[in-house]
């Protein structure tokens, strides 16, 4: 864990790092998060080869609203690890489809639940809810038992 | 076929024949949605054995079985499929409506749970329980039974 640590560190762009209960917790800007989440990949020390789940967090008071939350774990070191983002509403960000291919689905469930839109996505379409739903549900000003519409 | 009064001693063996038969051989559709899926499929096997009741075989296909059990949460994505699958049964075809999620939206009073199976197609028996024992689906069956020997051939094909 504490190797893990000092690798990570060793980034050059400006990350906070905070020790979760049971992972490293990274907290980094949106436009760097494709570069770092790249280099934590190709890294051969650090090689985290596994996206394990890509979720959000919606704070409506604060400004920007979402969270993005990827949690990654390399398979050889057995380490896991929790990169942290911004996202405004009606913003979006890059995919990281192209880094692990079982990020596709996850970024398909995180745009329909929340709306957060993914660059580069290659099939970007909800997966959960009907093609047609107009509403974002996992937001918090969604009401738990929908909108009535027909 | 005259239905009038003095053929009725015609018509109404015919019905007792007809209903002998029908609830006899009452082969359902392999439609499982949620967990009460796993309590059918156990009402199925060898402890609570289901083929007793005639349901000898469970049919891949709707045009083959005449009884939809609904075992579990029906979403609004899968409405328009359970829509489509009971229309391709033919006649005469029953409904249960298998837990409390197929009854009533059970638990799930939420965005995406339709509240309650007969919102979209008739239902004919109802089992309460989350999910019901497997003994409450051989009451339900044993229902049916009851409620088709009291049906007649005018009332339906």
């Amino acid at each position: 864990m504490e190797n893990i640590k000092d690798l990570v560190c060793q980034y050059p762009s400006k990350i906070e790092v905070k020790e979760g209960i049971d992972c490293l917790t990274i907290l980094i800007d949106k436009k760097n998060l494709y570069d770092f989440l790249k280099f934590l990949k190709n890294d051969e020390r650090l090689n985290f080869n596994m996206i394990v789940d890509i979720t959000a967090v919606d704070y409506p008071e604060e400004n920007p609203r979402f969270e993005l939350v990827y949690h990654i774990f390399s398979i050889s070191n057995n380490v896991r690890i929790r990169v942290k983002t911004r996202v405004e509403d009606g913003g979006s960000i890059e995919s990281v489809t192209s880094l692990w291919k079982g990020a596709e689905w996850l970024e398909r469930e995180v745009f329909d639940m929340f709306g957060i839109k993914f660059n580069n996505h290659p099939d970007l379409r909800r997966i959960l809810m009907n093609e047609d739903f107009k509403y974002y549900p996992l937001r918090k000003d969604f009401p738990l038992q929908g909108i009535e519409e027909s | 076929m005259g239905i009038e009064s003095h053929l009725g001693i015609i018509t109404t063996s015919l019905d007792k024949v007809v209903n002998w038969a029908r609830k006899n051989s009452l082969w359902p559709m392999t439609f499982g949605l949620a967990c009460c899926a796993l309590e059918m499929m156990v009402t199925a096997s060898a402890r609570h054995d289901l083929a007793r009741f005639g349901a000898e075989v469970f049919r891949g296909s709707p045009r083959q079985a005449d009884l939809l059990i609904v075992p579990g949460t029906l979403t609004k994505k899968m409405a328009p499929y359970v829509i489509k699958l009971y229309n391709q049964m033919p006649e005469p075809k029953w409904v249960i409506a298998y837990g409390a999620c197929a009854c009533s939206g059970g638990l799930f009073n939420t965005y995406n749970v339709v509240q309650g199976v007969d919102k979209i197609i008739p239902v004919d028996v109802y089992v309460a329980g989350c999910p019901p024992k497997p003994e409450a689906l051989l009451k339900a069956i044993v229902m049916l039974r009851a409620k088709i020997e009291k049906e007649s051939l005018k009332d339906r094909v």
